[in-house]
């Protein structure tokens, strides 16, 4: 998201976490040397995206900022400079494609095309249900598994046009398709089985 | 103390050096944007790449510390192919606008880009484009020029204290700003506009005036506070266009406050440009023979019982004149302490920064008393917090709570807790006296009272009795608000016997004692109590003072005359002639001695060097210029109780203290941006 859109954004008069997540929030900075409680703003920021809709409003990154005694603008400086954390409102599922090369040699823009075509949206935009967000993601570090994309926190690999509209048309029914290989082999292990160490060694008699 | 081989050259440099201060030291400039000497190390603009042996690639002199037996190479095909490498990539999104720019003549990427970079770009792509960003009344940003060195953000954080600025967003996206694009909230934000090593952060005000080839330089002292930081005086004709500091490690380092730099249109506004006499009650437009010739009269008249004050920022050659001036009328009331601070000019010590400003940085334990020098003096209050970062300091405060960019103890509001601290019933106390160069700072604040003596003599008591004052570390620091307060101090420009000080004027004038007053520049008093007194004021500016004055001697403003000032420390310096004083404006000794000779008692001297040879004649500290030595400790302050009410700075509004700032539009938008508190932000209280 670029600066002039998040300019834009309605942003919430104030932000403040829940008990529960003060609580978790108190036993991540305590996870860090006194004095160095600022090394806690990543996953304080992660927790408010979690408890705000999956978006961080100012509010949240002055609150987190009061919480760990940062300047404000150190905190901004973190939440813009990592995509994972959002500056606007976004759909119920975050639906990011990998578009690197590995992804993008193994396919991924048929990837892209199946979810445009399945959401009616482009890359960058938001469904008008507000059920998906389409993105295209840097390397998500899946490689062995390409082309791979991740919606929420699940990473969904070795997709193909019609998994993919799969795993969206069972979000879409409010269903949780199972995350991981979409594919029949196990993990990142060989299609049709095994094709190594199958032999006995053969000795010298 | 690593020594290692620079371009064959060897050389020997102190631990902790980068590779880039030992190219330095072995005398090869290396090409930098991000790195500055009193910032801390970002390495990511990568110019400074220089070749060593051993290293598969370049690396960036900047971050990599100085070993031994290095074998660093300058100006091989592999480092210049680098740099040239690095060039390119900054100037792909990097404008060409230089024509328009206010940058251009003294651009760091200009002048490197003809010196290391290519003669042609291979960049046909669009380049980018950011918005430009809203830093408040001083610093216009233009932000598709920056390439994101960071010195602005470094400074904000490091020296300026203020966490206003960030690099947002990333890779291509990056860009600098303020938090939600507020206004820059520091006293020192204009140093940006020097680091900016591109025209990216330009001054506002200066905004399409000049470029810099125009400009005739002239190396000059700032006078808008008691500090004396060094500055340039850049002019075109006879008009003032900018103000920038000039590299002084003993007192401003490289840095100049906001006012220093930005009041110097005020000096165009609000002139006296010619003499006038208050005729019914209107001030009329007079020759200066009138002028002077009325002035002369009443005082000739007043005789013993004229009386005259000298303002903030009178050079000391004015003062001298109207020391010899009045004396020659036999009058003793004259006062260079416009704010009634009780200073005591009798020893030196008692009214100087003694430990000197770089030795702020010595010091390991620091109470400051009834001062808040972020707005009294910035760059020393810059000078304080880096003591402050460089560890191991306790610094507390007796007085207003006040955020000086770095945590201070404070220790309470006023004379009750400095009586505590001073009789060691305080536990700071202990800690002063246990610290190896214990230091305190007097603001004007403690002292502009009615107990102001009986305050400075708690002060001396306390840094007796906490071993603040030895053979080799005075730690008793007055820190003035006035750049003329130390030199009329030295000049004994205090009540002499039978003498009224300043509130003994005023009062003498309001009850009709005093017929004439003589006000030198001087603009911070009531004038509306001076009664019927006839008043004579002679200065640069149609402020306080001359509307109600009845007889106006223009005079020169610091830019306008050749002046000597005494810094808080005792340093005198020059403050050169950059422009000449608007109209019949004249040097304002001239002014007196022109005066002296309708009085009938021509002062002694005829020019500058025979009006300086009397200042050294008056006090010998004249003749050493530039230097600064603690002043002879003695006894001084008076005895005496000290009130309940709590010590204030006397600075309420950081950007008029003076009648150039005054009269300044660019320290009115400031003051309406900042003193107002619209356009704060989270980190500025």
């Amino acid at each position: 998201m670029s600066a002039q859109e998040a300019a834009n954004v309605p942003q919430p008069a104030s932000f403040e976490f829940t008990p529960e997540n003060l609580e978790r929030a108190k036993k991540i900075i305590a996870k860090y040397p006194t004095g160095k409680q600022q090394s806690a703003v990543m996953p304080l920021l992660d927790l408010a995206q979690r408890q705000h809709d999956n978006w961080l409003p100012i509010a949240a990154m002055e609150y987190v900022a009061r919480l760990l005694d940062m300047a404000p603008i150190r905190v901004r400086e973190v939440a813009t400079f990592y995509t994972m954390y959002n500056h606007a409102p976004i759909g119920r599922h975050h639906v990011q494609i990998c578009t690197t090369t590995p992804c993008w040699l193994r396919g991924s823009d048929t990837v892209v095309d199946a979810c445009e075509k399945r959401l009616g949206i482009k890359l960058g935009e938001t469904t008008a249900d507000r059920q998906f967000t389409l993105a295209e993601a840097e390397c998500l570090g899946a490689c062995v598994n390409a082309p791979m994309m991740q919606v929420g926190d699940d990473y969904y690999e070795d997709l193909t046009p019609e998994t993919t509209v799969n795993v969206l048309d069972a979000l879409a029914r409010g269903e949780k398709p199972k995350p991981g290989n979409q594919s029949k082999r196990l993990t990142s292990s060989p299609e049709g089985g095994f094709t190594t160490l199958l032999d006995t060694a053969k000795g010298s008699d | 103390m690593p020594k290692l081989k620079v371009d064959n050259v060897e050389v020997e440099v102190p631990a902790g050096y980068t590779v880039l201060q030992a190219c330095e030291v072995a005398g090869v400039e290396i090409p930098r944007f991000c790195y500055h000497d009193r910032l801390s190390i970002a390495g990511n603009c990568r110019m400074c790449l220089v070749e060593m042996e051993k290293s598969p690639k370049p690396i960036a002199s900047c971050a990599m510390p100085a070993a031994d037996n290095m074998v660093i190479k300058t100006n091989t095909p592999m480092a210049r192919k680098a740099r040239q490498g690095v060039m390119e990539f900054l100037l792909i999104n990097h404008p060409l606008d230089c024509p328009i720019c206010d940058q251009g003549g003294e651009c760091d990427l200009q002048d490197q880009a003809v010196a290391y970079g290519m003669d042609h770009s291979r960049y046909k792509e669009n380049k980018r484009a950011v918005k430009d960003k809203e830093m408040g009344p001083l610093v216009k940003t233009i932000m598709t020029r920056c390439i994101h060195c960071t010195r602005c953000v470094r400074f904000a954080t490091e020296v300026a204290g203020v966490d206003d600025l960030g690099l947002l967003y990333r890779g291509e996206n990056a860009q600098i700003t303020t938090y939600l694009e507020k206004a820059f909230a520091s006293e020192l934000s204009g140093n940006v506009i020097d680091l900016c090593p591109v025209g990216a952060l330009t001054s506002k005000p200066y905004a399409f005036t000049a470029r810099p080839w125009e400009l005739r330089k002239t190396e000059s002292v700032d006078v808008s506070d008691a500090l004396g930081a060094s500055i340039r005086i850049d002019a075109r004709g006879n008009e003032v266009l900018r103000v920038l500091p000039r590299l002084n490690e003993d007192v401003n380092e490289e840095w100049i406050s906001d006012k220093a730099r930005f009041a110097c249109d005020g000096l165009k506004r609000q002139r006296l440009d010619r003499p006038y006499v208050r005729k019914n009650g209107r001030l009329e437009p007079a020759s200066w023979d009138d002028a002077l010739s009325v002035a002369a009269g009443k005082l000739k008249a007043a005789g013993p019982k004229a009386a005259a004050i000298a303002g903030d920022l009178c050079d000391a050659e004015a003062m001298v004149a109207l020391k010899d001036l009045m004396a020659g009328l036999g009058s003793t009331s004259v006062d260079c302490r416009q704010d009634g601070a009780k200073l005591d000019a009798s020893v030196r010590g008692a009214y100087l920064f003694n430990a000197g400003i770089a030795g702020i940085e010595q010091a390991d334990a620091i109470l400051l008393i009834g001062t808040n020098p972020r707005a009294e003096s910035p760059v020393l209050n810059a000078r304080l917090r880096k003591r402050f970062l460089s560890g191991r300091l306790k610094i507390a405060s007796i007085g207003p709570v006040v955020n000086l960019t770095f945590p201070v103890q404070n220790l309470g509001a006023g004379a009750q807790t400095l009586s505590e601290v001073a009789e060691g019933r305080h536990a700071f106390f202990e800690v002063l006296k246990s610290a190896k160069k214990p230091m305190l700072i007097l603001g004007q604040g403690a002292l502009a009272r009615a107990d102001g003596g009986a305050v400075l003599a708690a002060a001396r008591a306390l840094a007796d009795k906490a071993g603040m004052v030895r053979e080799d570390w005075n730690g008793f620091c007055m820190l003035h608000t006035a750049a003329a307060r130390v030199g009329g101090l030295d000049l004994g420009l205090v009540p002499g016997a039978g003498g009224r000080d300043v509130a003994g004027i005023i009062d003498g004038a309001g009850k009709g004692e005093v017929p004439v007053v003589y006000l030198l520049a001087a603009d911070e008093i009531d004038t509306r109590k001076l009664g019927s007194a006839f008043v004579i004021y002679q200065g640069h500016h149609g402020d306080a003072g001359a509307s109600r004055a009845d007889v106006v001697l223009p005079g020169a403003a610091y830019t306008e005359k050749n002046g000597t000032y005494v810094n808080t420390e005792g340093r005198v310096q020059l403050g050169r002639l950059s422009v000449f004083p608007p109209g019949d404006a004249r040097e304002d000794w001239k002014i007196l001695r022109a005066l002296s000779e309708k009085l009938g008692k021509p002062l002694p001297y005829d020019n500058l060097g025979q009006v300086r040879r009397r200042l050294v004649a008056v006090n010998p500290f004249f003749g050493t210029l530039e230097q600064a030595k603690p002043g002879a400790w003695g006894a001084f302050g008076q005895a005496g109780s000290m009130g309940a009410e709590p010590f204030a700075s006397p600075i309420r509004n950081f950007y008029m203290t003076d009648p150039i700032s005054r009269a300044s539009p660019t320290m009115a938008e400031c003051t309406a941006t900042f003193a107002s508190g619209a356009a704060r932000t989270g980190t500025h209280d």
